[in-house]
C-alpha cells in the first residue's frame, strides 16, 4: 500500500478547466484537477461552493459546456453505463424508493451491477442493523443512509462517490461511513471521493483535498503537503493595537491587544511572515488543523 | 496497543501513531518480538486512511523501531529495547519541562518542588523507604 501518487497519468477522475454557469451565477470557474488511483480525495466547501454540480459532472448527470471531464478516461455523458457500472454513488440525501423492502432494493440494485456480491451485502445489512422486510419510508434518516451506502457500495466499485454522506448524521452512522471509505480504500486500487464540511472527517481520512469557494479551486493536492505550507503564528505587540495589524500574506488575523493570531501561506522565500517589520514579536507558532485553513481562506475569499 | 488520534492537533496522523507506537514502546506496552495491529485493523479501529497507517508503519521501520515478517506482519524489533532509553528520558523531560513553567506561574521555589519530589516518590514507593 503506497501513498497514491498526485500525476494525473493513473487518474480515476480528470477534470479540465471546467466552467459552469447557472443564469448569471459562475457555479464553477475553471476547475482542473486530477482523483489519483488508490486513495481518498477529499472535497470541502461551504454550502453553494459548487461541490455538487462538480460531482454531478462526473457522475454524466450535467453535460461539461466548458472543459473536459473523464472518469476511467471515459466521457461519463456519452457512456454512462461503462462510467456508472463502476461507480457507487450516496448523496446527501439518498434517493430510495419508499415503497420498496429492504430486501427488494438489494435484488433491485443487483439487476444493475454484475458484480453484485450477495454474500457481502448481506454481510453489510446484518453490520447494519436492517430488517430486510422494512419498507424504506418506515426507515429513520440513518438508516436510510445506511441503506444507501450498502446499495452504493456491495458491487465493489472502483469509485466510491460520496455527497455529504454524513450531513445531519449521528456519530454511529457517520462512523459506518468512515469504515465503509476505510474498506473500499483498503482494497488495492480502489478509490474514494468525498465530499463534506465535516473537515475532521475530510483531515481523517483524506490522501488528498480540494477546497472549492465560490466555484473556484483554493488549494488541490496532499493533504500533508498543503498543510506544511501553513501556519498559525502569535503575533506580540509592545502596545495594544486598536485594529488588526496589515500583515503581508496573511488570510486571517484575529485577535484583540496586543496578542494576534495570524494565518498565513509560506512565501517564496520559505519563510511564513516577515514580522521583524510589523513591530511585533512571533511568541508561538503551530501547524493548523485543515479547518483552521479553511476558515482562514473563506475569510481572506469573502467577496 | 490502543491509539489515539486528534482532530485539532495540526500534526499530521502518521505522526502521530509514529509517536504513540515509540510510546508505547518505551512503557513497556508494546514488547520486543510483539505484532502490531494490521494495517486494515488499526486503520478501520482508529478511522482513519489505511495509507496513512502504512506511511506511519514504513517511517518505523525506517527508523529501525519495526521489523516487517515477509508474509507475516509488522513486529517490534527485538534492537527496540536499545533504543528506549533515550526516549524515556526525552519523554519524561518534557513532563519536567512543563512542570517547572507550572511551578514558577504559582511561585513555587525549586528546592520546595525537589522536597515534594522527594516526599511524593516516598509516599507512591513505601517500600523504598530507608
Amino acid at each position: 500500500m503506497k501513498p497514491p501518487s498526485p500525476s494525473s497519468a493513473d487518474a480515476v477522475v480528470s477534470v479540465a478547466n471546467l466552467s459552469r454557469q447557472f443564469g448569471a451565477k459562475l457555479v464553477l470557474n475553471d476547475i482542473s484537477l486530477h482523483v489519483p488511483r488508490g486513495g481518498v480525495f477529499g472535497l470541502v466547501g461551504e454550502n453553494g461552493a459548487g461541490k455538487t454540480t462538480l460531482i454531478k459532472h462526473i457522475l454524466g448527470l450535467l453535460r461539461a459546456e466548458q472543459g473536459v471531464v473523464r472518469v476511467f478516461g471515459l466521457d461519463p455523458v456519452a457512456e454512462p453505463v461503462r462510467v456508472l457500472g463502476r461507480i457507487g454513488y450516496l448523496s446527501e440525501q439518498p434517493d430510495l424508493p419508499g415503497w420498496m423492502r429492504m430486501e427488494e432494493l438489494m435484488r433491485y440494485t443487483q439487476a444493475f451491477h454484475p458484480n453484485w456480491d450477495a454474500d457481502y451485502a448481506e454481510k453489510l445489512r446484518a453490520q447494519f442493523g436492517l430488517n430486510p422486510t422494512a419498507r424504506l419510508h418506515t426507515l429513520s434518516k440513518g438508516q436510510r443512509a445506511k441503506a444507501g451506502l450498502l446499495a452504493a457500495q456491495a458491487h465493489r466499485p472502483d469509485l466510491l462517490l460520496l455527497d455529504e454522506p454524513s450531513s445531519g448524521l449521528d456519530p454511529l452512522v457517520r462512523r459506518d461511513i468512515l469504515e465503509a471509505v476505510i474498506r473500499t480504500v483498503a482494497d488495492e486500487g480502489r478509490t474514494v471521493f468525498f465530499s463534506s464540511h465535516l473537515l475532521e472527517e475530510i483531515e481523517r481520512v483524506s490522501d488528498h483535498v480540494a477546497m472549492l469557494h465560490h466555484g473556484r479551486l483554493v488549494f488541490c493536492g496532499l493533504l500533508d503537503d498543503i498543510k506544511a505550507h501553513y501556519r498559525r503564528i502569535i503575533l506580540r505587540f509592545a502596545t495594544a493595537q486598536a485594529k488588526p495589524p496589515e500583515v503581508p500574506g496573511a488570510l486571517s488575523v484575529t485577535g484583540a491587544g496586543r496578542e494576534w493570531a495570524v494565518v498565513c501561506r509560506r512565501g517564496p522565500d520559505e519563510h511564513f511572515i516577515g514580522a521583524a517589520n510589523l513591530g511585533a514579536s512571533v511568541v508561538d507558532e503551530h501547524r493548523t488543523s485543515l479547518s483552521e485553513i479553511f476558515v482562514a481562506h473563506a475569510e481572506a475569499d469573502a467577496p | 496497543m490502543q491509539l489515539r488520534i486528534a482532530n485539532t492537533d495540526g500534526t499530521p496522523i502518521y505522526q502521530q501513531i509514529v509517536a504513540q507506537v515509540r510510546h508505547l514502546i518505551a512503557a513497556g506496552r508494546l514488547q520486543p518480538g510483539e505484532e502490531l495491529l494490521p494495517i486494515r485493523t488499526l486503520a478501520e479501529q482508529l478511522t482513519v486512511n489505511p495509507n496513512t497507517v502504512a506511511r506511519a508503519y514504513l517511517e518505523l521501520e525506517r527508523t529501525g523501531v519495526v521489523t516487517k515478517r515477509h508474509g507475516s506482519g509488522t513486529y517490534v524489533s527485538e534492537a527496540a529495547s536499545a533504543m528506549p532509553q533515550r526516549e524515556k528520558l526525552k519523554m519524561i523531560r518534557q513532563r519536567v519541562d512543563a512542570l517547572l513553567v507550572e511551578a514558577s506561574h504559582l511561585d513555587i521555589e525549586l528546592d520546595v518542588l525537589i522536597e515534594m519530589l522527594q516526599q511524593r516518590h516516598q509516599a507512591i514507593h513505601p517500600e523504598t523507604r530507608q
